[in-house]
């Protein structure tokens, strides 16, 4: 059942990351990146990171896309040639990593390794540690990323709003056509 | 009512998850070598910031598995830093891409060739 589930969301993900740069309209590009966020965030579900899966909704699938989708459009590009003159070498790199992987998966895939969630035996033994920041209780998810993210992380957190802070007035900065009034256009 | 379907699947899932971590490593080896590709040889700009998203959730997936193979909850709270980053890049990067749309008024990368030589 559940493995089932799994290979519901990968094929679907691998899909539509495939029609992402196979599709030459970039408008259904985009879109089947949304199917894409959204199988994510169903990944995320059945790993148990219910307040990612939110996020990843909210701020990719609502945010981010929304901004592409606005760009595309503002921009109005008519369609173009689709690929790079340098198309055999990037598929060549490609088939050349992609053929590695699943050597090396097929080479794992012989040795016998746990299922998701480590055994009763280790999740207690690592509650043992000392290690205490971060094993995850039985409190619920958004509870456990709060309490780390505001104790052991607060620098990092702070730095992140500092980022986006950064970001914003870079992209104003940008894309106003006039800021200081020097140009004549 | 989506999300209603997704959480009483992770109630049943909760009870007995069987599938191996090698399997989200492969995945995301998948999706970030297809990024990969779409980085290499596609000619629309826009297509190639979507490729870099791809790449980004590929990470992502990672993180999350391991986070949950470990029952640590560190790799989510990275993810979350991701997607911070994410947010940032994506933001300054559509407003290069319409100050290039300005310029040249295209967004086919072989039109920028001010760097080359």
């Amino acid at each position: 059942m559940a493995t089932l589930v799994f290979f519901y969301f990968a094929g679907v993900i691998v899909l539509t990351s495939l029609l992402v740069v196979a599709l030459r309209n970039p408008i259904y590009s985009a879109l089947s990146l949304l199917i894409m966020f959204f199988h994510v965030a169903g990944l995320y579900v059945t790993l148990r990171a219910e307040f990612l899966a939110a996020v990843q909704i909210i701020v990719y699938a609502g945010a981010i896309l929304v901004l592409y989708l606005f760009v595309v459009m503002l921009l109005n590009v008519k369609r173009e040639e689709r690929y790079h003159q340098q198309f055999p070498i990037g598929a060549f790199l490609g088939l050349t990593i992609l053929t590695e992987v699943l050597l090396l998966a097929y080479h794992r895939s012989s040795a016998n390794e746990p299922a998701l969630p480590l055994s009763q035996a280790a999740r207690t033994m690592s509650n043992g540690q000392s290690v205490a920041t971060g094993v995850a209780p039985a409190v619920g998810n958004t509870e456990t990323i709060g309490e780390v993210l505001y104790s052991t992380y607060l620098f990092p957190f702070e730095v992140a709003s500092l980022i986006l802070l950064v970001a914003m007035i870079g992209a104003i900065i940008l894309a106003k056509r006039d800021l200081f009034g020097e140009g004549k256009s | 009512m989506f999300n209603f379907i997704l959480f009483t699947f992770a109630f049943l899932l909760r009870v007995a998850n069987m599938v191996p971590l090698s399997y989200y490593v492969i995945l995301s080896a998948i999706v970030f070598i297809t990024g990969v590709v779409g980085v290499l040889i596609r000619r629309n700009i826009i297509i190639i910031l979507l490729s870099i998203e791809l790449m980004l959730n590929a990470t992502n997936i990672n993180f999350v598995a391991f986070s949950s193979y470990f029952q640590n909850v560190v790799g989510q709270v990275f993810v979350f830093f991701a997607l911070t980053v994410a947010a940032a890049e994506v933001a300054v990067g559509l407003a290069i891409i319409i100050a290039l749309y300005r310029s040249k008024s295209s967004i086919n990368v072989d039109e920028f060739q001010l760097l080359k030589w």
